[in-house]
């Protein structure tokens, strides 16, 4: 059994800003991430990081784009400590020497984005989540922060107390994928699951295929609700073939949508009579999806992004690494021919429920990054907020799981009786379990209330242990890829960017299915060496319990708000929806509530106004 | 530590801007185009359209019975429009046999994990265009790092590396975090180390080195490449510089290089690894010079 004050789970931005954090603090800090840490998918990230930096700019302009971006339904207090910590994470970034960009003064450049009332996009060329993941790797290295790369963690240690709020998180049991074994890893102070996105619930995404949603699930089986999980932004310019992500500069800097016809629909249509081509993201996605659905799509698929009449020059000399990305993946010269794009999922807003301390309602158990929900993303995630939402809560999370005081959070975690709750008589199946066996479930089967951490931890790792014989001891049954890919192909054909009541509700179906098929999973793969069939196959059951929570909420709410569109309301329903949908495992009978969005900030309250832009 | 081994002027890097441009991959597309090199690719992807790809890819785990002596298996994957050579073999996987193990995750070169011995020579798996390779496609893991199941090997040596050059940013001047006050830096500055820090670790150099497999001690391409970064960037003092510059001239630093390129050509980044390698001999001469 290995044994440290922090543990992070992931090392990806968010993982590697809480270990520096706690390290800081003066924890014995280890990262465990089942990717060695330069491989996680923050790398991927082209855009910025907003920061309130420059004179004439101001964190309470920051906070107050965010929470209009995001359809109110952020929370006012983790809206404001994004937008008042960023400046000073940024430049902490700056002084560990991340390559940003510069203007000819030296200072650090900062480009207007979408939804932002002033330039404070801070960025490194168009790669700024590479330079943000190797800087803050190097720091790791620098100050020999232990890493435990390529573990996969399989399950968290926790107590089984009725009520999830009183229950205790003591460590993670993790998988060696290189030599199979199975260890626990006990945590003095606390776990911070930072695992990043859902995005492989979907079948097209930009996300990486280790996307799959592990602390999400993890958490939500220990007991911890997920919020807002329907939210999920889907980008308007990813590649058909594969999900890879132009980015949006291409239409920054002047490229224009086609249809079939050559027609510029975004004006021809009046999807977006004002902005065009640079709406907002949903707004592009949904007018892409209705051309391709009415007909005037191409392959019946996709739309054309041209980029031609920008001129070789500027094309070569701001976008050239679009012109690479359509060139090795989608075999297309953006110089010489407009480029296939389509909607992909890209990111979830939604996540597990923290405060700002990014502490969840389970003593010990915290998270931060795109896998967390604190909330300051509601109904729509601004460009460029989710680089520094990784720096502000993943310090904020190391450094409170290490012991410090960061004072009282303003944000409550953890279901309290006196909150309304959803009547389930809508749903089409009854979610949750289907019969799995015990041995799949999170909370210690036998652990109870016990405070011997030790003793918890070693009956978790047995029974992961357990399970992992028994999948690999079956010598037939169903695959996991075949599972996987159904319910990918579910989630993006119902609970993508168009929603209605009838198809939600068939996504909910194919899950069911899905859950009863993943009961006679099984391993091919014998080996104890680098078994990713066994990894891929404990993912599946994650994304499956993901998924679900996506398609319960998608189904419950009945509005258009940011992200999350339904065609039997399309418009933001204020009167009944300014709350948080919740979803709770319930020992494996989900159950819906609500929590009421905070509005009321540290000096104001964020009224809500129509967001158009 | 001799600076004998320096190489004649004559193999260094050409280090004309234009020659340069004249070699850069888009340059080389537009090439491509006029040439009408493009039309007999289109007619050989409209070949393949419909057809399966023959792939052959190495197996070996050291603890399944059939797979202890390396073997190759053949695939054979419907091809479709854009297919990579990753595509492929994560079709081969989830269609004819889950035990086919390989290391992948963005699909879009950016964490650097898929980088194998691809026909012959170290590529990225996922941004490489099947129709672009001859059949069938016979794909390996990376030549000179132990093999651990199939296409996956060993990157301790390779992180070990990497490491050794103490990669990260060393300013003992930060300010405490009530004032961090913003360092300077010229848009040229920037420029000056903006390839070298598009390195993914992905290890291609590395592999194609021949210096770096006959001795296991050379820091190689990447970790030289990865103190270039450190080393140009003006915001640290010179005195680190010169720290740096003791580390890259020890006996397995930049002057065990020889200038075969070989890393340059594999580089999925098109960092110019062998020049910067170049620059840092002569680095390492100046300051060399200046104590003398």
């Amino acid at each position: 059994m290995y044994e440290h004050d922090v543990i992070v789970v992931g090392a990806g931005g968010a993982g590697l800003r809480a270990a520096i954090a706690a390290h800081e603090a003066g924890a014995d800090t280890a990262l465990v991430s089942k990717l060695h840490p330069v491989r996680s998918h923050t790398g991927a990230a082209e855009g910025g990081i907003n920061a309130a930096l420059q004179e004439g700019d101001d964190w309470e302009l920051h906070a107050y784009d965010t929470m209009k971006g995001s359809d109110y339904l952020g929370d006012a207090p983790a809206v404001e400590t994004l937008a008042q910590d960023a400046p000073e994470d940024t430049m902490r970034l700056e002084h560990w020497g991340m390559p940003f960009s510069r203007e000819e003064d030296g200072t650090v450049s900062q480009r207007p984005f979408g939804g932002l009332s002033y330039p404070r996009t801070t960025y490194a060329g168009a790669e700024t989540g590479h330079h943000l993941l190797h800087t803050m790797y190097e720091q790791v290295v620098k100050r020999g922060i232990q890493v435990y790369d390529e573990w996969y963690v399989m399950n968290l240690a926790t107590t089984n107390e009725p009520d999830p709020n009183d229950r205790e998180c003591h460590g993670i049991v993790a998988y060696d994928v290189q030599s199979g074994n199975i260890e626990g890893f006990k945590a003095n102070d606390g776990v911070v699951l930072a695992t990043g996105g859902p995005g492989q619930a979907f079948d097209h995404t930009t996300n990486a295929v280790s996307c799959t949603g592990d602390g999400h699930a993890m958490a939500y089986r220990a007991g911890v609700p997920l919020e807002d999980m329907e939210f999920i932004q889907f980008h308007p310019t990813s590649l058909p073939s594969t999900g890879v992500l132009i980015s949006e500069g291409v239409r920054g800097e002047g490229g224009i949508l086609y249809n079939s016809e050559g027609e510029r629909f975004m004006f021809e249509y009046g999807y977006a009579n004002n902005s065009g081509e640079l709406a907002s993201r949903d707004v592009v996605a949904r007018a892409e999806l209705t051309e391709v659905d009415e007909g005037r799509g191409i392959e019946d698929e996709y739309v054309h992004l041209d980029m031609r009449h920008l001129g070789e020059e500027r094309i070569v000399d701001r976008l050239e690494n679009i012109l690479h990305l359509a060139e090795d993946f989608e075999g297309v010269d953006g110089l010489v021919e407009p480029m296939p794009v389509k909607p992909g999922q890209h990111y979830a807003m939604g996540g597990i429920e923290t405060d700002e301390n990014g502490q969840t309602n389970i003593d010990g158990l915290y998270a931060a990054g795109e896998c967390a929900c604190v909330s300051v993303h509601g109904g729509n995630r601004l460009g460029g907020n989710a680089l520094p939402e990784l720096i502000v809560f993943g310090k904020r999370a190391g450094r409170h799981a290490a012991g410090e005081d960061l004072g009282e959070p303003e944000i409550e975690t953890g279901y309290t009786g006196d909150i309304e709750d959803e009547d389930d008589a809508g749903f089409p199946v009854t979610p949750g379990r289907a019969g799995l066996d015990d041995v799949d479930e999170a909370i210690a089967s036998d652990g109870g209330v016990t405070a011997d951490a030790k003793g918890l931890l070693e009956r978790a790792v047995e029974r992961e242990r357990d399970r992992v014989e028994r999948l690999l001891e079956r010598d037939e049954g169903v695959q996991h890829a075949e599972i996987r890919s159904k319910l990918q192909q579910a989630m993006t054909d119902y609970v993508n960017v168009f929603r209605t009541e009838d198809g939600v509700k068939k996504a909910l179906k194919i899950i069911r299915e899905c859950r009863q098929e993943y009961q006679n999973v099984y391993v091919d793969d014998p080996s104890r060496t680098f078994n990713t069939d066994l990894q891929h196959t404990i993912e599946t059951r994650n994304l499956i319990d993901v998924a679900e929570t996506i398609a319960l909420g998608a189904l419950v709410r009945n509005e258009f708000r940011g992200a999350h569109w339904r065609q039997e309301n399309q418009r933001r329903d204020d009167e009944n929806w300014l709350k948080h949908t919740m979803v709770s495992w319930d020992g494996g009978e989900p159950s819906v509530w609500y929590r009421p969005v905070i509005l009321e900030g540290e000096e104001k309250t964020y009224e809500p106004k129509e967001r158009s832009y | 530590m001799s600076t004998q081994q320096q190489e004649p002027e004559t193999q260094e890097a050409p280090e004309d801007p234009e020659m340069k441009g004249a070699q850069s991959p888009q340059d080389r597309r537009l090439a491509e185009k006029e040439s009408g090199a493009i039309d007999e690719e289109s007619e050989k992807k409209a070949e393949l359209e419909g057809e399966t790809v023959h792939i052959k890819v190495f197996r070996y785990d050291p603890e399944v019975e059939g797979k202890q002596e390396p073997r190759f298996d053949d695939f054979h994957v419907p091809f479709e429009k854009g297919m990579t050579v990753l595509d492929a073999v994560i079709y081969a996987r989830d269609e004819y046999d889950s035990s086919l193990t390989f290391r992948h995750s963005c699909r879009q070169a950016v964490c650097g994990s898929d980088a194998f011995f691809i026909n012959g020579k170290q590529r990225l798996a996922c941004k490489t265009q099947l129709s672009e390779l001859e059949q069938p496609v016979r794909i390996e893991p990376l030549p000179h790092q132990e093999v651990v199941k199939d296409l996956v090997v060993d990157m301790g040596h390779f992180y070990d590396q990497m490491h050794a050059v103490e990669p990260y940013f060393q300013d003992e001047d930060t300010p405490e975090v009530s004032d961090l006050e913003e360092q300077h830096q010229s848009p040229e500055n920037r420029e000056k180390i903006k390839m070298s820090s598009r390195c993914i670790w992905c290890g291609a150099c590395m592999s194609s080195c021949n210096i770096a497999a006959g001795d296991n001690q050379y820091l190689g391409p990447a970790a030289i490449n990865k103190a270039y970064k450190f080393a140009m960037d003006d915001r640290e003092s010179e005195e680190i510089k010169e720290h740096r510059l003791r580390i890259l001239e020890q006996e397995h630093g930049v002057w065990r290089c020889q200038t075969q390129f070989s890393c340059t050509e594999v580089c999925p980044k098109d960092i110019p690894l062998t020049e910067h390698i170049q620059e840092l001999k002569r680095e390492a001469v100046k300051k060399n010079l200046k104590f003398w």
